[in-house]
């Protein structure tokens, strides 16, 4: 799967859950969760559930704290699924 | 501190079974419209009652009113309070000021109760998955729903609510004793405003309990809108509703201060448990209790009975509706036919249990207001017990132009009881 796909497909995921949907117009590999998007942070365990259903992966809770940016959490599922 | 300030009424907001915001739910007040329909899926559960009462259209609304980011976390408990909340904020002609403005309200709560909460919440979601060992599977949304406050704590980041803000639980008398609880931190001087009210969600599971124990009307199901038969021979049952109601209650001299449109002034509240004891039980009145209830919210009006226009009534189409207007008629100590007229919101939407007492406190409101008492329907056949009152129980809605001071009351079970006085501002 190509990073590309996998990123469109990340923000999908994200996208109901984005608070500031103005930033979803710009957004990029570096576009922070929390910081840009202004999602809440409590959600995130929401995000990851559902990147685990999309993509069948399992992203432990070590590797989803690790998670800041669109990039972080395309680069978590490639890693993941190579 | 101040700690006699009066508390007057500046906003309504209100979703029940027959009508959404204030002009329709008067206009349905007035045309005895119900809001009692059939649901199959009360059916498929082999209810007893397959009717109740549930707001139309929610599906639409909810995405006027509330953002998708919002919704994620919302069961309809919740969602019903926050329509009626922003509606009453909108009404008392507050400005909601945008999140990322970053100001809280430190002048402005909420009370704002539920009866039964999140427990479709609980039943759909998390107790199955606990139950298969799915926890990690439950997401970060179960609590927020599951909390008994989670209704007014939704309502205080919509709005950026910095005063108290709480929900209370007292069962069928929940959203009244809101009303008081409110009156009181405004009188106090704690609060220059108050949201207050009830709601409450329609799921099957909120329910199923009050079916289980034959106290839902069960021998209407093909006929709705005749189910909820408060005062009348044939009553069998109350019938399930469901929605909220929230007025914003506000300081005098707050309300002066802003220019703000007054509907009324609360002139005394009363809550009271009669403490299961003289006749009381868990399910049962005291009716001493709910005679010194009234006489308290009465004699702290400073009000005569008699200047009393309308009682709008707990009146739930059970057993306990005779017991009820004979306790009214003691603590009034007026003769039946020189009684305020009595009349059941309930007729048109069902007990809308933790939400009912805060839907018919704006029902109270709109009929000072507008000069008017809503007929109570399906009792034309009128209780025996009842006969002696029966030129104070209107059928169909009266024009009262000079009606000045409605009495409401709610009763629940653990024996709870509040009454609240309002006067045309």
């Amino acid at each position: 799967m190509e990073q590309q796909e996998v990123m469109g497909k990340v923000v999908d995921i994200l996208r109901p859950f984005v608070k500031n949907p103005t930033a979803l117009t710009t957004i990029s590999m570096d576009t922070s969760i929390l910081k840009d998007l202004k999602v809440n942070s409590a959600r995130l365990v929401d995000i990851v559930l559902e990147i685990e259903d999309a993509f069948g992966i399992a992203v432990t809770d070590e590797a989803a704290d690790q998670v800041k940016t669109v990039g972080d959490a395309v680069s978590l599922i490639l890693k993941t699924k190579a | 501190m101040t700690t006699s300030e009066r508390v007057v009424v500046t906003g309504l907001g209100v979703l029940a079974p027959n009508a959404h915001g204030l002009a329709a739910f008067a206009g349905a007040l007035r045309e005895g419209k119900s809001g009692i329909a059939f649901h199959q899926h009360l059916a498929d559960a082999n209810f007893g009652c397959q009717v109740g009462g549930i707001p139309q259209n929610v599906d639409t609304l909810q995405k006027v009113y509330l953002t998708d980011e919002e919704l994620l976390a919302m069961n309809p408990n919740m969602i019903y309070a926050a329509i009626a909340a922003l509606d009453a904020f909108k009404d008392a002609g507050l400005e909601r000021k945008p999140a990322d403005l970053d100001e809280v309200d430190w002048d402005t709560g909420a009370i704002i109760g539920t009866g039964i909460g999140g427990i479709d919440t609980i039943a759909e979601k998390l107790a199955p998955k606990t139950d298969a060992g799915k926890v990690n599977r439950l997401g970060s949304t179960m609590v927020e729903q599951i909390m008994s406050s989670g209704n007014s704590a939704r309502v205080a980041g919509l709005l950026g609510l910095g005063n108290q803000v709480t929900t209370n639980s007292s069962a069928c008398n929940t959203g009244t004793e809101a009303v008081v609880d409110a009156f009181f931190r405004i009188r106090e001087g704690r609060a220059k405003r108050m949201l207050a009210g009830g709601s409450e969600g329609h799921s099957k599971y909120i329910w199923a309990g009050f079916d289980a124990m034959k106290v839902l009307n069960r021998t209407k199901n093909a006929t709705p809108t005749e189910a909820s038969r408060p005062m009348s021979a044939s009553a069998a049952g109350f019938i399930p509703g469901s929605g909220a109601g929230v007025l914003m209650l506000e300081s005098l001299t707050s309300a002066k201060e802003r220019g703000a449109r007054i509907y009324a002034e609360v002139l005394g509240g009363f809550v009271n448990c009669g403490g299961h004891r003289m006749g009381g039980s868990m399910t049962a009145p005291n009716p001493t209790s709910v005679q010194r209830c009234i006489q308290g919210a009465v004699a702290m009006a400073g009000i005569r009975p008699e200047q009393i226009g309308a009682i709008n009534g707990h009146l739930t189409a059970t057993f306990a509706d005779p017991h009820e207007v004979a306790n009214w008629q003691k603590a009034l100590g007026l003769a039946p036919d020189k009684m305020p007229l009595i009349h059941s919101t309930k007729s048109l939407i069902g007990h809308a249990l933790g939400a009912a007492g805060g839907i018919e406190c704006v029902a109270s409101i709109l009929e000072l207001h507008h000069g008017f008492v809503h007929g109570s329907i399906n009792c034309d056949d009128l209780h025996p017990s009842l006969t002696a009152f029966a030129s104070r129980i209107p059928h169909h809605t009266v024009e009262v132009p000079n009606l000045e001071i409605i009495a409401k009351a709610s009763f629940g079970f653990g024996d709870v009881n509040g009454c609240v006085i309002f006067r045309k501002f």
